[in-house]
This record gives structure tokens, C-alpha cells and sequence, in this order.
């Protein structure tokens, strides 16, 4: 029945034949892996506390992403036990499910960071991402001092809106207040009841130690302190974690 | 494509039937060891499969989670330390410094959670760093160098809001306020200085000691002895959190600058606070 396929030169000859059967073939590779996918719900677990970011912490994702942090940081903590008693829960698909792009990695020239938020005081991400040698001597990080510049927040509101058109839920209220709560995050003693209500578990605080100036080093580490933090670990369930 | 396959003369073997400007071909078999090996990987390929969660659906037939996998490893290795464990977190850190066996699985314990936990901050020997992370291997202690001590401020960390036990104080911005002068936060730099007889300005400390009873006596004492009640550090001495030098010295008095430190009791078994307790006394300054 196929012995006209024997011959392969007819294929080789037939420029339309050969692409149809490239494409079927390729299409069943992909068909199998993407088909059983259609039968499951979703692979996000449910747990409680992921929000979207702050407006402050989203343009520190900015800069995190903009000085290649991603080349030496992971943040994917895997299900091995050595990473979980060094840095804690293993990483949930839910904890970057507002991610544009995710920042999951697998290289490591300095450690993970997807629960670094809360480790270290602000005032050590902030002297040590200035000049880490001076808290880390045998760190081969480079300085990050220049980060005491004014941040460019013109259009703070153009990225929420991008985000939004992949599927990230910020409010038509996050995006018209979101330079007033960018402001408010890096003002400690400021009065942000509204921020807070749009931002749950949103840390103030004078990140770089200088409230009067919201700078890249801001951002960066209100970035850096919230990560990992927005899940909290007691109150989930191992069914919450299992695929469903 | 034409093919015409014959026997190679001198090797025996058929050619592959192509030829190129008069080059042929030899059609010779794979090498024996080299499929058998391919066969082999395939059919390692089908057993994982059915084993193992292959294919979105497919659970295998050994009901392998990674997830779960590793909760069980993490409970197992646990469970070989609970006894200890038990032991460590009963105890107080007086009682686990008498025991020797007990003294030595916090000491090995506890040097790898400070490097994991503390060193970031306080340096891998606990030498601390200029700018407001302190040494804990000298006898300056800012809120208590004793085991209960260092095992409050472990516990409920130092203004970071995490705990209602927390170290907490705040020294006024005399400069930023508008608490103090210019000159007078100068003169009582200079004073600040002769604590330590490191003034070079004797009137000027003269002058700076009266704002000093003033102002900075309540905290830090008649002679700069410090108060570990307010966390208030000792200014008689050479060890300096944000600088030693009189520029520095104006700086802390016009918008002072103090230091955050976690809670950790949240974050760490109460067993290991304790052995965590026990190294860090016994890196130097343990009082």
C-alpha cells in the first residue's frame, strides 16, 4: 500500500509533498503534548495572598529584569530537600502567575531569590546591592550604586495597562491611582489606606533609607522584599498543592 | 534516483547504490553494540513512562509526586533528628550549654543556620559590617550580649515590625527636627568624642556636654556608658555601627539611622533559635 514511499526520492523530488508530510509530523509531536493538557483545569494551585504588583514593585521588576539580575538569580525554589531547608518552600506555580515574563531560571551564579523578601533588612539589600563586597567580601556581585537616581514613573500607568492585556488583574482604580500609590509605598509614615485596600500586604517604607526621592533603588528593593512573601505557607493545605 | 546496488569487491560488502562522480558508497551495518544500546534506551523510555507521571493525566503506576517526594524526605530526615530536636527546644540555652551532647548538635547545628540565615548581615564569622550590622563576636553588645538576651533579640528581631516583643527604640532626628543647632550638634559631637578622648576641641566639648545632659543622657548615660533597655549604644568605646569619624558622629546626630533585624521565630523552629542562641554566644562575646 505505501510502497510508493519506499522509494524516498519521490519525496525529495516534491517540494508541496515533503512540507505536508513535515507538517503532519511535526504536528503530532506537538499534538501530543499539548492535547492532554485540554483534559486539566488549570496547573495554578489554588492558595490564597497572590496579588498582582504594587506599582512601586513592579517597576523594580522592571529595573531586576532591565540589569539582567536573571543571569546569576533564579527564583524557582525546586521540591529537593536541600533547597527547601536552605531557602524554604519550594516555588508554587500560583507565586508567578502574574509573572510577564516568569523569572524561574535555572542558572545560579549568586543564590535563589524567590524568598528572599523579608531575609535581610532594607537598609542591607540597599547598602549591599551599592557595594556588596562591603557586607559580602567573597561576592563576586557588581555594584549597583548608580540605582540612586530618580525613577521614571511617566508611564507607570502604560506598563499596568500592557500587563493587563495579558491578563493580569489590575483595576481600573490600580491604574488610574498608580503613580499616587508608586509614591506612597516609598513614604513610610505616608497615609495610604486606599493603597493598601488595592495592594494587600503591601510593605511602606523608605526602601534606600531616603523618603524624599523615589529612586530605581526603591523600586528595586521593594521588589526584592516582596518576593516569596505573599503566600503564607500555614494556612495551606497539601490538597491545595496537588494538581487537581 | 537511480540506484544500482552491488558487492564491493575487496570488502564484500553492498554499497548503498548512490554514487557521486564516480565515489560509491559502502552500505555497512551499524555497529552491533551501538543499537543495541539504542533498543535499549527505547525501551527504558516505554518502562519510565508507565512508571512515572509521562504524560499530563498519566499518574505512572508508582504514584511518584516530586511534591510529595519531598515532604516525605524532608519528615524522614526530621524524624532522625526529633529526639534532639525535642531535647534542644525544651531546654533552655544555660541548660544547653551545661550539656555536652547537647551543646555539641547546637554548635554544629547552629553554624550552618548562621551561615544561612544571619551571615548575609553579620558576616560569616559574625564580624558584622560598617553601616549598621553589628559584630557579635566582640563584648559590645547593643541590647545584651547573655544567652536569654540574644535569644529575645533572635526571636522577635529588632523594628521590623513582626513581633510585639521586638527591640524597639527610636533617637530623635536633633538636626533634621530641628531639635538642635548646627553648632550645637557640632559641639556635642566634639563632646561625643571626648567620651572616647578623641576630642581635639576642649571648649567646644566643654560646651557640647551641657547639651549632651541635656539631651542624650537618658539613653546613653553619663559617660556614654550606653543603656542595653533602649538599645542604646555605648559611645565610650571604639566600636562604631555607622562610623567612627566626627563627620559620621554629626551625621547619626541629625537624622540618625538604626538598624532592622528580622523576627525569626516565625521562620525557624524554636529548637533552632536555641542552638542559634548557643553559637552566636559562644563566637566571641558572650556574656
Amino acid at each position: 500500500m505505501f510502497a510508493w514511499l519506499r522509494d524516498h526520492g519521490i519525496i525529495e523530488r516534491n517540494v508541496v509533498l515533503m512540507a505536508v508530510l513535515t507538517l503532519i509530523t511535526i504536528s503530532i509531536g506537538g499534538l501530543v503534548q499539548i492535547v492532554p493538557l485540554f483534559a486539566i483545569e488549570t496547573t495554578i494551585e489554588r492558595v490564597a495572598g497572590v496579588r498582582p504588583y504594587t506599582p512601586l514593585e513592579l517597576r523594580g521588576r522592571d529595573i531586576y529584569i532591565r540589569e539582567g539580575c536573571y543571569n546569576c538569580h533564579s527564583q524557582m525554589i525546586r521540591p529537593f530537600r536541600d533547597e527547601l531547608e536552605r531557602y524554604g518552600h519550594y516555588s508554587l506555580a500560583a507565586e508567578s502567575m502574574y509573572d510577564h515574563p516568569f523569572q524561574w531560571g535555572s542558572k545560579r551564579t549568586g543564590p535563589d531569590l524567590a524568598r528572599v523578601g523579608g531575609r535581610y533588612s532594607d537598609d542591607w539589600q540597599a547598602a549591599h546591592l551599592r557595594s556588596p563586597r562591603d557586607l559580602v567580601p567573597a561576592s563576586i556581585m557588581p555594584p549597583y550604586a548608580f540605582l540612586d537616581r530618580p525613577l521614571d514613573v511617566s508611564d507607570i500607568q502604560r506598563r499596568m495597562r500592557a500587563l493587563r492585556a495579558v491578563g493580569v488583574p489590575y483595576s481600573d482604580d490600580m491604574i488610574a491611582n498608580a503613580a499616587a500609590d508608586l509614591r506612597a509605598q516609598a513614604v513610610p509614615d505616608a497615609d495610604a489606606a486606599g493603597f493598601q485596600g488595592r495592594y494587600a500586604r503591601a510593605r511602606q517604607s523608605a526602601f534606600d533609607g531616603n523618603p524624599g526621592v523615589v529612586t530605581e533603588m526603591d523600586a528595586l528593593v521593594a521588589y526584592l522584599q516582596m518576593l516569596g512573601t505573599l503566600v503564607d505557607f500555614r494556612d495551606v493545605t497539601p490538597a491545595q498543592l496537588r494538581q487537581p | 534516483m537511480p540506484t544500482k546496488i552491488e558487492k564491493d569487491a575487496l570488502t564484500g560488502t553492498d554499497t548503498t547504490g548512490h554514487e557521486w562522480d564516480g565515489v560509491k558508497e559502502l552500505n555497512n551495518p551499524l555497529p552491533k553494540w551501538w543499537l543495541y544500546t539504542f533498543y535499549a534506551c527505547i525501551a527504558f523510555a516505554v518502562v519510565w513512562m508507565v512508571i512515572y507521571p509521562s504524560i499530563p493525566g498519566w499518574k505512572g503506576t508508582s504514584g511518584w509526586v516530586a511534591r510529595e517526594a519531598v515532604v516525605a524526605e524532608v519528615a524522614a530526615a526530621q524524624a532522625r533528628n526529633a529526639p534532639m530536636m525535642a531535647r534542644l527546644r525544651e531546654a533552655t540555652p544555660a541548660q544547653i550549654q551545661a550539656d555536652p551532647e547537647l551543646r555539641a548538635f547546637a554548635q554544629a547545628g547552629g553554624r550552618v543556620a548562621f551561615a544561612n540565615n544571619c551571615a548575609g548581615c553579620h558576616g560569616a564569622g559574625g564580624q558584622g559590617a560598617l553601616g549598621g550590622f553589628p559584630s557579635l563576636a566582640d563584648d559590645d553588645w547593643i541590647w545584651g550580649g547573655s544567652l536569654e538576651a540574644i535569644q529575645h533579640t533572635i526571636r522577635h528581631g529588632v523594628r521590623a515590625n513582626e513581633s510585639d516583643d521586638q527591640r524597639q527604640s527610636i533617637m530623635p532626628r536633633f538636626g533634621a527636627d530641628g531639635l538642635l543647632t548646627r553648632a550645637q550638634v557640632d559641639d556635642v559631637a566634639e563632646h561625643v568624642l571626648s567620651l572616647a578622648n578623641r576630642a581635639t576641641d576642649p571648649a567646644a566639648a566643654a560646651r557640647g556636654a551641657v547639651i549632651y545632659a541635656e539631651n542624650c543622657v537618658a539613653c546613653h548615660g553619663d559617660r556614654g556608658e550606653g543603656n542595653r533597655e533602649v538599645g542604646a549604644p555605648r559611645l565610650s568605646d571604639q566600636v562604631w555601627l555607622y562610623g567612627a569619624s566626627k563627620r559620621d558622629i554629626v551625621a547619626m546626630i541629625n537624622n540618625p539611622r538604626a538598624g532592622v533585624m528580622p523576627a525569626w521565630q516565625g521562620r525557624l523552629d524554636p529548637a533552632m533559635v536555641n542552638m542559634l542562641t548557643v553559637y552566636v554566644h559562644s563566637l566571641g562575646g558572650g556574656e
